[in-house]
């Protein structure tokens, strides 16, 4: 037990740290590196919180398709040289307060917080491949056709924004 | 027995919000604004998830995965909009994309 609070630790502060260097970094391909860097660590917190499918959802879409999407925008759009005008520092100076006061309110607000906890994460079994399929196709099937029109709709879009010629 | 406490991942899904929050605000490269937003629905996603796994409820996990459905298909089409902009303006600062502005 002791070990995987450890490695909750561990996975939470690597995650905060790549977070703020996707910030703090300057070239965009470096953000995208180190977004990719949270995204895995995001994924081992799922597998913390036994939600198998998720976690590896989660790195199929995340780190394998819109990372791959970012990267090729990246390298295609050659934007590896600085900001040329960066914004002010009394305008960065003012963001991070403002966003600063909302993560004290927020944790202000929930540290403490104790409710609704009924089951233990570790010994639960709704994460699993098995059980979470069969209440997607028995009970969610409606919605997950409809993601299925989503999707194509937005590779129409995709495509249709991306073609060279005039239509 | 004891599981890490729920209020635990409240914070850190703060923290991480907030993240997002700060970068939307002081960047002003559209590819890095799009990532600080992926930024936010990820902790959302998390923080849902972890709710779901403490009160043993599978209709969360099911959220978080159509969650995931519309974050591809938005990724999808705000890099194809990003990628248009560069084509007009050669630029994707957001500062030059003041026409609307008042």
């Amino acid at each position: 037990m002791l070990f995987t609070r450890y490695l909750f630790y561990f996975l939470t502060i690597l995650a905060l740290f790549s977070a703020t260097m996707v910030l703090a970094s300057r070239k965009p391909i470096h953000s995208v590196l180190f977004l990719t860097l949270t995204f895995f660590a995001i994924a081992g917190h799922y597998i913390l919180l036994n939600a198998q499918f998720l976690a590896v959802v989660h790195i199929i879409v995340y780190a394998g398709a819109i990372m791959v999407l970012f990267l090729f925008t990246v390298m295609l759009l050659n934007l590896n040289k600085d900001e040329r005008s960066p914004k002010p520092a009394w305008v960065k100076i003012m963001a991070v307060i403002a966003g600063g006061m909302l993560m004290l309110t927020l944790i202000g607000v929930f540290r403490g917080y104790e409710g609704m906890t009924t089951a233990d994460p570790s010994l639960t079994q709704i994460g699993l491949v098995k059980n979470l399929g069969r209440v997607l196709y028995h009970d969610y099937l409606l919605p997950f056709e409809l993601s299925s029109i989503l999707f194509l709709t937005a590779m129409v879009g995709a495509v249709l924004l991306g073609k060279k010629e005039q239509i | 027995m004891t599981a890490i406490p729920i209020d635990y991942y409240l914070i850190f899904c703060s923290i991480l919000f907030c993240t997002g929050v700060i970068g939307v605000l002081i960047k002003r490269n559209a590819l890095v604004i799009l990532m600080s937003i992926e930024l936010m629905i990820n902790s959302i996603n998390l923080l849902l998830a972890a709710f779901a796994a403490y009160t043993n409820d599978p209709a969360g996990q099911i959220f978080v995965f159509f969650i995931m459905v519309v974050a591809a298909a938005e990724v999808a089409i705000g890099l194809a909009i990003i990628v248009l902009i560069y084509r007009t303006t050669h630029s994707i600062d957001i500062h030059v994309l003041n026409k609307l502005k008042w």
